[in-house]
């Protein structure tokens, strides 16, 4: 049983505010994720007021900054030091720093001990609150207070839903190349609470998140062969899910939850099943003597991606879930492998090695309009954040070893994340409940 | 004389040269710069050869049906090319002499692990690499090994035996290993 840090996370509860009739600006701020961003729009986030409202702030901040879809101001150059959230703040000053957006807030705590945090969006130049909304929580909480604010601003000015409340499941790595310690580990999307569920023991690899944020699988090597666990993040239950006499890998949860497609390969052919994970069957999805891995389900669960070198080098390719209907959708020059199906289900995110470097890319389901956004020496693992709109991977360096790194969906916005360590294999939680 | 010491002393008579040439190349120190500050300059420290002890030698040690003898007499490493995984006539040499020396030990168990470069994801390499070792493990097969005595692992490209980012360094790590489990002396 690995050893587990137990995170304990209490409701956050939401309440519309309602403290200010102010009238809802009409929405002519906002931001195109589809065009990725030229110019990050400018939003002002002065401290909040009360206990940890700086930090919350600052999580704030961070966290919009971090998408490359908004540009904090400076601090500094404010000269309203303090707008509180139920009086309307002096547009001029904010409009003069060319602030579009300013969000405020205020923290109390209550006769019971929790964190309640206010916060109003405002919408500079139209001079009107967009959103207002009260969250309270445990005060050991307040970090997914503030993720949860920059959702709902990034919801607000995007109109898409946003992913800061979210953890990322991930394989923490260290020593030498030729002896890679590889242990099992969760962080927040921001890098803060990380700890490890497995103490290095035995190798681990690809750990995916259920459609809940409680539930994951993943690979475990060790030097007699591997298998596939299941762990309960919350209770630290762990257990292995069947027994194959060759090697196993590749586990991916249906979106329901009820199933993991994997890879088993026997006699040296690799091909992929699904198990059903009440009933413990397992069924074969392909037959072909090529490899078939990296199954992945549309969000469905009518259909799945995967990899395979039926044709030749590695290719992507779709089937229904009972195996029909197999065909290839990728026909670009190179290899491509570990397709993931985005959680919109529009995009395929992938790693297509051309040459001697490695590419993460998305294509649409049918396999056109490819478009590659990143490059580098090794590149591979994309995981869609529960949005649809960023994709971490792991990257590394020669002679280095790899890091988490992000990219948006355009390609303009990619940078390291925030794990200090040596990692790889990330996989996006939902967004947490 | 025996070997052991004409060997010694030859690596003496080197050492001594080695000395006395970089003692020739050895410049002198510079004279001190002027300055009006008096700074001692202390001398170069004195060259003292490396301390090198005879090298002794003597006929392999490895007991017979031991895990070293296997990896001398046979090998227990074979290489493939990239992408591929089928037996090259290199490694044909060494597996058929894996089969004969499992054929002299029949008490003898192994496990054949294959390997990939890190020129390629996780997952897929899983899969060659088990490709790999069943190349491997159906060579040993075809030459008489009962196949109840081979197991097969994939470490795809996670257990690298060169750290390197070159292709030196890749050919190295496609590779299936047999690893010895039961049954060696």
């Amino acid at each position: 049983m690995p050893k587990l840090t137990r995170l304990a996370f209490a409701a956050v509860i939401l309440t519309a505010f309602t403290g200010l009739a102010a009238p809802a600006a009409r929405a002519d701020i906002t931001v195109d994720v589809n065009q990725g961003v030229l110019q990050p729009m400018p939003i002002a986030i002065p401290d909040f007021g009360g206990a940890q409202g700086a930090e919350i702030a600052k999580v704030v901040e961070n966290d919009l900054e971090g998408s490359g879809l908004f540009r904090p101001l400076d601090p500094s150059t404010f000269q309203e030091k303090a707008p509180s959230v139920n009086v309307q703040p002096q547009f001029a000053a904010w409009k003069q720093i060319n602030a579009q957006a300013l969000l405020d807030g205020q923290t109390t705590v209550d006769s019971d001990g929790r964190l309640k945090v206010d916060f109003r969006l405002w919408d500079v130049f139209a001079q009107g609150s967009l959103i207002g909304f009260q969250y309270s929580s445990t005060p050991d909480n307040w970090r997914r207070l503030a993720h949860k604010i920059s959702d709902a601003v990034y919801e607000r000015l995007t109109g898409e839903k946003g992913y800061f409340d979210t953890r990322v499941v991930f394989v923490a790595e260290s020593g030498p190349k030729i002896k890679r310690v590889r242990r099992l580990a969760i962080m927040d999307q921001d890098g803060a609470n990380p700890s490890y569920m497995t103490d290095g023991a035995y190798q681990v690899f690809t750990p995916r998140f259920s459609t809940n944020d409680q539930e994951i699988t993943f690979m475990a090597l060790r030097d007699t062969g591997a298998s596939i666990y299941l762990f309960n993040i919350e209770t630290g239950r762990q257990e292995t899910l069947g027994h194959f006499t060759g090697m196993v890998f590749a586990p991916r949860f249906s979106p329901d939850g009820t199933k993991v497609a994997l890879s088993v390969e026997k006699a040296g052919n690799t091909d992929i099943y699904v198990m059903d994970l009440r009933s413990r069957e397992t069924r074969r999805l392909t037959t072909d003597p090529g490899i078939d891995t990296s199954p992945s389900f549309s969000p469905d669960g009518s259909q799945i991606v995967f990899n395979s070198d039926r044709g030749g080098g590695p290719q992507v390719y779709v089937m229904g879930v009972d195996g029909s209907g197999q065909h290839r959708i990728s026909f670009g020059d190179g290899r491509y492998t570990t397709p993931v199906w985005s959680p919109h289900g529009d995009l395929i995110a992938f790693t297509k090695q051309t040459g001697s470097t490695f590419h993460i890319g998305v294509m649409r389901a049918d396999g056109s309009d490819e478009h590659i956004l990143t490059t580098s020496y090794l590149d591979e693992g994309p995981t869609w954040a529960p949005n649809g709109r960023v994709i971490m991977f792991s990257r590394e360096t020669p002679g280095g070893g790899a890091r988490l790194w992000t990219v948006d969906v355009t390609g303009r916005v990619s940078r390291a994340a925030a794990f200090p360590g040596g990692a790889s294999d990330p996989a996006w939680s939902p967004l947490l409940p | 004389m025996s070997n052991t010491i004409k060997t010694g002393l030859k690596l003496v008579a080197i050492a001594g040269l080695t000395f006395s040439i970089a003692a020739c190349a050895t410049p002198k120190p510079p004279p001190p710069a002027p300055t009006s500050i008096a700074e001692p300059t202390a001398p170069p420290p004195e060259y003292t050869p490396p301390t090198q002890g005879p090298v002794s030698e003597s006929p392999s040690a490895a007991i017979p049906g031991s895990m070293q003898d296997f990896v001398i007499s046979a090998g227990d490493r074979v290489f493939f090319d990239t992408d591929a995984y089928t037996i090259r006539p290199d490694a044909a040499d060494i597996l058929s002499k894996q089969a004969d020396w499992l054929a002299r030990y029949p008490a003898v168990r192994v496990r054949v692990e294959g390997n990939c470069d890190e020129r390629g994801t996780r997952e897929y390499n899983f899969a060659l690499g088990a490709r790999r070792a069943n190349s491997v493990r159906d060579f040993l097969v075809a030459h008489g090994v009962d196949g109840a005595r081979i197991a097969t692992v994939s470490y795809g490209k996670e257990r690298p035996i060169d750290p390197g980012d070159d292709e030196s360094a890749w050919s190295k790590n496609r590779n299936g290993h047999t690893q010895i489990t039961d049954g060696a002396q």
